[in-house]
C-alpha cells in the first residue's frame, strides 16, 4: 500500500476508533456525516436492502462498484431508521469479504475435509437423506434453520420437509430467542406479533424497558427514543438485572433480582387496580380473565411434556390473587423497593401518559417466558394502553427475519405458514397452496429445538441439515449437543458463509450466498416486510440457501412441487407464499410495492399498511367499533393470572452466583460475521466475565485477571471485566456469548419455558474463582 | 507525522461555534455527532512539534469544554 493510501486508511481507523469510543460513552449516538464522508468517490450504484443484522430492520443503501459492495449509508426514506445507521449496520458489507469465506463445498472423508463440486455435494446430501428416510423413517431427518433465513428460504424448507417429505422435523433458532413472545401473543390475543409499530416511539411519553439493553442491542431504536426525550421530554425507565449502557442513559434505572420480574409485574397490576387506575370500561368490553396450570416445571428431562389448561376466572378472583403481590411483599424478594414498584405503576396508571413497553431476550429467555409476556400485556390491558399510537406493549426481535420467516412462514415443528399442523383445516389449506396431498403433512408436532438436539443425541434423528445458524455456539448445555452431533451414525450438513464451531461437526459443508449476494425478503419486528435484489455475485460456488434446498428437492423427486424459474424463484416463491396470508388480518404487500418502498407493514389492505391492529380506527379487519381482538374467537384479549415461580436453578452454597449471558453492541449473536469485520473485532476482540466491582475486590480479581467459572455442566476460564461495559449487582456475573473461543454455553443450563419451549440463557448458578 | 483522534465536548450552547472554529484548522477533520453535542476531531500533522502546537491551540478554544484523546498513530505505524 502506498503511503498516501496508508495515511487515508489510518485516518479512517482513527475516526472509527473515536466513533466506537463515542458509542460507548453516548448510547444511541449517530454520526450521519461520517457515513457520508467515508463513502468512496466515483460512480456508485446505490441499491436498497434491509440490514443483515438485528431485528430492527433498518433500511440501508448499499453502494456497489464493479460487482463489489463498497459503501453503506442509512436509507433516509426508511421509516424504521430515517437515514440513521448503527455501528454494525454501517460496517455490514465488510462481513461479505472476510478472508476465510467458504467458497467451495467440503465433504469430510476419513476425518479430513475435501473440496468437491456443488453438484457432487448436493448429490451426496440428497442420497444421504433418501437413504436415512428409507432405513429409519421420515422423522429421522431434520432441518434446523434460522430467523436469518430469508422468507423464500424458510418457505421452501417448510414446504419440502412438511409438505413433501412428510415430517414436522423443522425448527429455527428463533425458538431460542422469541418463542416466548409468540406464545405470549397467542395466549393473550390469539394472534402473533406486535399490534403497534415503531411510530409508537414518536407518540409515547414514557418507555419502560423490561430486561432490554436497547442501547447495545437495538441502538437505532434507542437513538429514536433519546431524540424524543430531547424533543418532548419523554422518559426512559430501564428495568433490568444489571447496570448497562441503557441504564446509564435512562432517566431511571431499577434493578431486580433474576426471575422476580414475574412478581414485580403482578405488583404493578395490583397497584393499578388498588389506585383506581384500571380502565374499567376497556376491561369490561374487551378483556377476559384466565388462569393456567402452576408449578409447571422446567423441561430438564428428555421425557418432559407439558400442556396448559386455561380456566376462565372472574375479576374478583384475579384481584384476590394479586393480594400476594403488594409492593411491600414483593420488595422483600425482588430487590425492588416498594417505592420503585409504585413509581412504575404510576407511569402506566397515569391516564395522561402514553406508554410503550419494550422487551426482548430478558422476558423471552426465561423459564416462565410466556408468563412474563402475558404479564406485560396484563398491565397494558388493565390500563387500556394498547393498539393506539404511543400505547404499545412491544416485543422486539433479535434477528432480521425472526418475524418475517420463522413466525410468519412458520418454520417451527407445530406451525404452518397459516395455522397449526394439528388443525385439519389448516393442513388442508397449506396442502392446497403447496399442491401436495394433504396426507403428506403430519398432524402432530415432533421436536422443538432443544428436544430436536436431544433426539439427535439419542440417535432418533440421524440426519440434520443446519442452515444460516451456529448452534454449536448458541445451544445451552452445549457439550451434550456437540457430543450428540459428533456421534457415529449421525450425518450433519451445514450451509454457512464462514467456518464456525458448527461447520466443525459437519459431514458436508455447503458454502452459502450471503445477504445481498442473493435476492431476498426479511420481515422485521414491526411487521414490515422488506425486499432486496441481488447486488453482487457470491464468491466461488457459494449458493443461495433456498436454491440449495430446491436442488436437493429435485434430487429427492419433488421437483414438480417447486416449479420455479432459476432466476426469479425468490419472487415466485413470495407470490405463492402470500396466498397463505390473504385477507384483511394478514394481507402482505405485493412485490411491486416492496420493490419500490423501504418495506411495508402488514396487514396491507387496499394499498395501505395497518399500523395499529385490533383498533377499528386503524385496522380494517376489526368487525366491531373500537377495539376488536379478533385473534380470539370472542374478540376479547386475555388477562392471565400468572404467579411468581423460582428459576430452574438458583445460587446456593456451592454455586453462589447467578450467571447471565447476552450480547454486546459490536458483535452480532455468535460473532461469525462481526468478528470478521476488523473495526468491530478490534473494538471487542474477546469475550469476558463481568463482575461486581466490590465482589471482585473482595476476591482479589482485577481487570483482565483470569477467572474460572464453574456450573454443574462444567468450567470455563476467561478474563475478568470490572467497571467496564456493564456492572452486575452483587451475586451476579455476566458473559457475552459472541466469542467461539470462550463457549459460555458449554456451562449454561438447558431449562426452558414449558409453554414456549424457549431456553433460559439468563439464569443458572455458577461458582467464580480467581485462577 | 502523527494522526490522532479526539472526542471534543463543547462548552454549553457553543457547539456550532466550536464546529466553525475547528473547521478553520487545516490539520483538523471534524465529524459532528448527529444527535449528541460532541464532535469527533482527527488531527493530521507533519511533526510532533506541530501536533503539540495544534493540541495547545485546541484546548485553549473557549468554545471547547473538554478534549478526550481516543487514538494516536505514530509515523512508524502509518508507514507500516
Amino acid at each position: 500500500m502506498q503511503q498516501v493510501d496508508r495515511r487515508v486508511f489510518v485516518k479512517k481507523m482513527a475516526i472509527s476508533a473515536a466513533v466506537l469510543a463515542a458509542v460507548s460513552m453516548f448510547p444511541g449516538i449517530i454520526f450521519a456525516e461520517e457515513q457520508e464522508q467515508n463513502i468512496p468517490k466515483g460512480d456508485l450504484e446505490w441499491k436498497k436492502a434491509p440490514c443483515r443484522f438485528c431485528g430492527v430492520g433498518c433500511g440501508l443503501l448499499i453502494g456497489i462498484s464493479k460487482n463489489k459492495a463498497v459503501a453503506v449509508k442509512g436509507d433516509p426514506k426508511s421509516e424504521v431508521n430515517k437515514g440513521l445507521c448503527c455501528v454494525k449496520g454501517y460496517h455490514s458489507v465488510m462481513a461479505l469479504y472476510g478472508k476465510d469465506r467458504l467458497t467451495k463445498p467440503l465433504v469430510k472423508k476419513n476425518g479430513i475435509y475435501v473440496e468437491t463440486s456443488m453438484k457432487e455435494a448436493l448429490d451426496l446430501v440428497a442420497s444421504k437423506m433418501k437413504g436415512t428416510i428409507k432405513s429409519h423413517g421420515k422423522d429421522s431427518v431434520a432441518i434446523y434453520g434460522s430467523g436469518q433465513w430469508s422468507i423464500a428460504d424458510g418457505y421452501i424448507a417448510s414446504k419440502l420437509f412438511k409438505g413433501c417429505i412428510g415430517t414436522n422435523n423443522i425448527e429455527a433458532n428463533a425458538r431460542l430467542c422469541m418463542a416466548s413472545a409468540v406464545t405470549g401473543f397467542m395466549t393473550s390475543f390469539g394472534a402473533d406479533e406486535p399490534m403497534g409499530c415503531y411510530e409508537d416511539i414518536d407518540h409515547a411519553n414514557a418507555y419502560i424497558l423490561w430486561g432490554n439493553n436497547m442501547a447495545e442491542m437495538h441502538p437505532v431504536l434507542f437513538s429514536r427514543m433519546l431524540d424524543q426525550r430531547l424533543k418532548r421530554n419523554a422518559k426512559i425507565v430501564d428495568f433490568a438485572t444489571r447496570t448497562t449502557r441503557t441504564s446509564m442513559a435512562a432517566d431511571k434505572s431499577i434493578l431486580f433480582k433474576p426471575q422476580t420480574d414475574l412478581a414485580v409485574a403482578n405488583a404493578i397490576c395490583y397497584e393499578i387496580i388498588k389506585n383506581g387506575w384500571m380502565n374499567k370500561n376497556f376491561v369490561a368490553k374487551h378483556c377476559k380473565f384466565n388462569a393456567g396450570k402452576t408449578n409447571i416445571g422446567y423441561g430438564l428431562t428428555d421425557d418432559f411434556k407439558f400442556k396448559d389448561e386455561p380456566k376462565q376466572i372472574d375479576f374478583a378472583s384475579y384481584k384476590k390473587f394479586l393480594e400476594d403481590y403488594t409492593p411491600e411483599k414483593v420488595e422483600k424478594y425482588s430487590g425492588v423497593s416498594a417505592r420503585d414498584i409504585k413509581y412504575m405503576a404510576s407511569i402506566y396508571g397515569d391516564p395522561n401518559k402514553k406508554v410503550v413497553s419494550f422487551w426482548c431476550m430478558g422476558p423471552n429467555q426465561h423459564t416462565r417466558g410466556t408468563w412474563m409476556n402475558n404479564l406485560i400485556y396484563n398491565i397494558h390491558l388493565l390500563t387500556g394502553k394498547i393498539s393506539s399510537p404511543g400505547n404499545s406493549p412491544f416485543s422486539l426481535t433479535g434477528q432480521p427475519s425472526a418475524c418475517g420467516t420463522a413466525r410468519e412462514v412458520g418454520t417451527f415443528t407445530h406451525k404452518l405458514p397459516k395455522g397449526l399442523v394439528t388443525n385439519e383445516k389448516d393442513r388442508a389449506f397449506a396442502a392446497k397452496i403447496w399442491g401436495v396431498p394433504v396426507e403428506n403433512i403430519p398432524d402432530k408436532p415432533t421436536h422443538h429445538t432443544v428436544s430436536m438436539f436431544r433426539a439427535l443425541d439419542r440417535g432418533e434423528i440421524k440426519f440434520m441439515w443446519i442452515q444460516v445458524t451456529n448452534p454449536m455456539v448458541t445451544m445451552p448445555n452445549l457439550k451434550r449437543y456437540r457430543n450428540g452431533a459428533e456421534k457415529e451414525g449421525r450425518f450433519i450438513v451445514v450451509s454457512d458463509v464462514y467456518p464456525t464451531p458448527t461447520t466443525d461437526v459437519a459431514d458436508v459443508i455447503l458454502p452459502s450466498a450471503m445477504w445481498i449476494e442473493k435476492t431476498g425478503l426479511f420481515g422485521n419486528s414491526e411487521r414490515r416486510t422488506q425486499f432486496w435484489e441481488q447486488m453482487v455475485t457470491p464468491p466461488g460456488e457459494a449458493m443461495d440457501d433456498g436454491m440449495q434446498l430446491l436442488e436437493v428437492a429435485k434430487r429427492l423427486g419433488y421437483g414438480k412441487y417447486f416449479p420455479y424459474s432459476k432466476d426469479k424463484f425468490v419472487e415466485e416463491v413470495y407470490t405463492e407464499y402470500t396466498k397463505h396470508h390473504a385477507g384483511k388480518k394478514h394481507e402482505m404487500a405485493p412485490l411491486e410495492v416492496l420493490k419500490k418502498e423501504s418495506g411495508m407493514i402488514w396487514p396491507f389492505v387496499e394499498g395501505k399498511p395497518t399500523k395499529w391492529r385490533f383498533n377499528s380506527k386503524y385496522d380494517p379487519a376489526c368487525e366491531t367499533e373500537g377495539f376488536h381482538f379478533y385473534g380470539n374467537e370472542d374478540g376479547r384479549a386475555t388477562i392471565w393470572q400468572r404467579p411468581y415461580e423460582p428459576a430452574a436453578e438458583s445460587p446456593d452454597d456451592e454455586y453462589p452466583f447467578w450467571l447471565n449471558t447476552g450480547r454486546v453492541v459490536e458483535h452480532w449473536h455468535s460473532g461469525s460475521m462481526t468478528r470478521r469485520i476488523s473495526v468491530l473485532h478490534k473494538a471487542m476482540p474477546n469475550s469476558y466475565v463481568e463482575l461486581n466491582p466490590e465482589e471482585a475486590k473482595k476476591m482479589g480479581i482485577k481487570n483482565k485477571d483470569k477467572v474460572k467459572l464453574t456450573t454443574r455442566r462444567g468450567s470455563i476460564v476467561m478474563l475478568a471485566s470490572v467497571n467496564e461495559r456493564g456492572i452486575p449487582p452483587k451475586g451476579q456475573v455476566f458473559v457475552p456469548f459472541f466469542d467461539e473461543h470462550f463457549l459460555i454455553n458449554e456451562i449454561t443450563l438447558d431449562s426452558y419455558c414449558p409453554i414456549s419451549n424457549e431456553p433460559d440463557y439468563k439464569k443458572c448458578a455458577v461458582k467464580v474463582e480467581k485462577v | 507525522m502523527p494522526i490522532k483522534s479526539y472526542i471534543a465536548h463543547p462548552t454549553e450552547g457553543r457547539r456550532n461555534e466550536l464546529i466553525m472554529k475547528l473547521k478553520e484548522f487545516s490539520s483538523c477533520n471534524i465529524t459532528p455527532a448527529t444527535n449528541q453535542e460532541i464532535v469527533i476531531v482527527v488531527t493530521d500533522t507533519f511533526s510532533n512539534e506541530e501536533d503539540l502546537a495544534l493540541h495547545e491551540k485546541l484546548i485553549n478554544l473557549p468554545e471547547l469544554k473538554h478534549l478526550t484523546l481516543v487514538s494516536g498513530f505514530s509515523d512508524e505505524e502509518i508507514i507500516n
